[in-house]
């Protein structure tokens, strides 16, 4: 399944674009461009999305080379987590006013 | 056909029902939902016309980079300039994620087919005009945009936020070319005045027609993806426009102007929307030279497109006997 964008009407692959803000930062998503190659795809994503600033490191992805979960499996793929509140730290009450936990 | 049957007889599918219940509790609708196809049309309508003025409205401020009066404000108006080109990127990723082409689109526009927003049909003669620009036509676009960013397509919402926090220092960089002009020569300030008096009108009508005359507004507002009515918008940008006026010592060319104490609100005086028609009609001072500069400026770039083409190609075929 390709990114929503990227289809073979396109003349040129669609990228995924991720910027670093600063060190010690994750790459965060920032939006995609389309470009013929990666070299081109690194420099056309500095001037659109690191214009002011907004990142000391780029990643490009191709779109098409991301794979992702089932949108209409939504509600099945994800229900594990459901009925799992143990795993949050505020289901345990009976340490309340307990000081540091 | 089939679905429309079992519509009408079953009530809505269960794919409508899940699209209704995201709408209903506020939520975004993202690119790999279902959606209606009248939804998903208007978007695309919307969101594409919406790029298109990004890439048609650099052309009136370009027309002034050569000739900026310093370095530093040429260097601001191309900095601007390319902002404009970067929010039109934005806008053609997120209507190519409801499945049109930016081939499509493109062809579409230099083809005069699309439509894109009637301000830049107007000529920018003056210096001035680049003030008036900033402060009245991105002024009334932040206004427009700012719901936006809430609007129910999560890409086309997306991108308005980052627009938004572009467009704010296009606004006050044309705030303070009329505000340098109006504190120079009577010369100077006559001409950020007669700017002000050819842009004012032109950037209320940019909020589209009053709303008992906007067909598509109630069920865009439906949908989420408009917050405000037209009038609301146009109206909300006058109160914000009228102080700013005073600190110019500008004067809205608008006789009819005040302010009413009861509604607390502005009321404003007739807008001549024959103007306005004629423009959408394609009559207006500019519509073909834009649509031409543009074709030229598609077809001028097209060896730089097939180079670029060639170059991906040489080297994958490289990278690919390399590996062989």
């Amino acid at each position: 399944m390709t990114s929503p964008g990227e289809d073979e009407t396109e003349p040129w692959p669609l990228w995924e674009v991720f910027v670093r803000a600063n060190r010690g930062l994750s790459h965060v998503h920032v939006g995609s461009l389309h470009a013929p190659d990666p070299e081109m795809a690194v420099r056309n994503a500095r001037d659109v999305y690191t214009r002011r600033k907004e990142g000391v490191s780029i990643w490009v992805v191709p779109a098409a080379a991301i794979t992702t979960s089932d949108p209409d499996a939504r509600d099945a793929f994800f229900e594990s987590p459901a009925g799992k509140n143990y795993r949050h730290a505020r289901y345990y009450t009976k340490a309340e006013g307990v000081k540091h936990l | 056909m089939t679905t429309a049957t079992k519509t009408e007889t079953a009530g809505p599918t269960p794919e409508q029902a899940r699209f209704d219940e995201l709408i209903a509790s506020d939520s975004r609708i993202e690119p790999r939902d279902w959606m209606p196809e009248a939804y998903r049309k208007t978007l695309v309508r919307q969101i594409s016309q919406h790029a298109h003025s990004e890439i048609i409205g650099m052309q009136p401020e370009a027309n002034w980079i050569t000739r900026a009066p310093s370095l530093k404000r040429k260097a601001i108006l191309m900095a601007k300039v390319q902002d404009e080109a970067g929010h039109g990127l934005y806008l053609y990723s997120a209507a190519q994620t409801l499945g049109t082409s930016r081939d499509d689109m493109m062809d579409a526009l230099i083809a005069g087919k699309a439509r894109y927003s009637s301000i830049f049909n107007y000529p920018t003669p003056t210096w001035a005009d680049m003030g008036a620009i900033g402060w009245l036509v991105d002024g009334a676009a932040i206004c427009n945009q700012v719901p936006l960013c809430r609007a129910s397509y999560g890409p086309y919402g997306r991108a308005m936020v980052r627009i938004c926090k572009e467009e704010s220092f296009h606004q006050r960089q044309g705030f303070e070319i009329l505000l340098e002009l109006m504190n120079g020569t009577d010369a100077q300030r006559e001409m950020a005045q007669d700017a002000v008096n050819r842009w004012y009108w032109p950037s209320l009508m940019m909020f589209g027609p009053p709303d008992d005359e906007s067909p598509n507004s109630a069920q865009s507002m439906a949908w989420n993806i408009k917050r405000f009515s037209n009038d609301e918008l146009r109206l909300r940008f006058v109160g914000m426009l009228v102080p700013q006026a005073e600190v110019l010592g500008i004067t809205l060319p608008d006789p009819d102007l005040r302010f009413d104490e009861k509604t607390g609100e502005f009321v404003i005086g007739e807008i001549d929307w024959t103007e306005f028609n004629e423009i959408l009609a394609g009559n207006g001072p500019c519509n073909a030279q834009r649509i031409q500069q543009r074709r030229d400026a598609h077809e001028d770039g097209a060896w730089v497109r097939d180079a670029a083409a060639a170059y991906a190609r040489k080297q994958s075929e490289k990278t690919a006997k390399a590996a062989a």
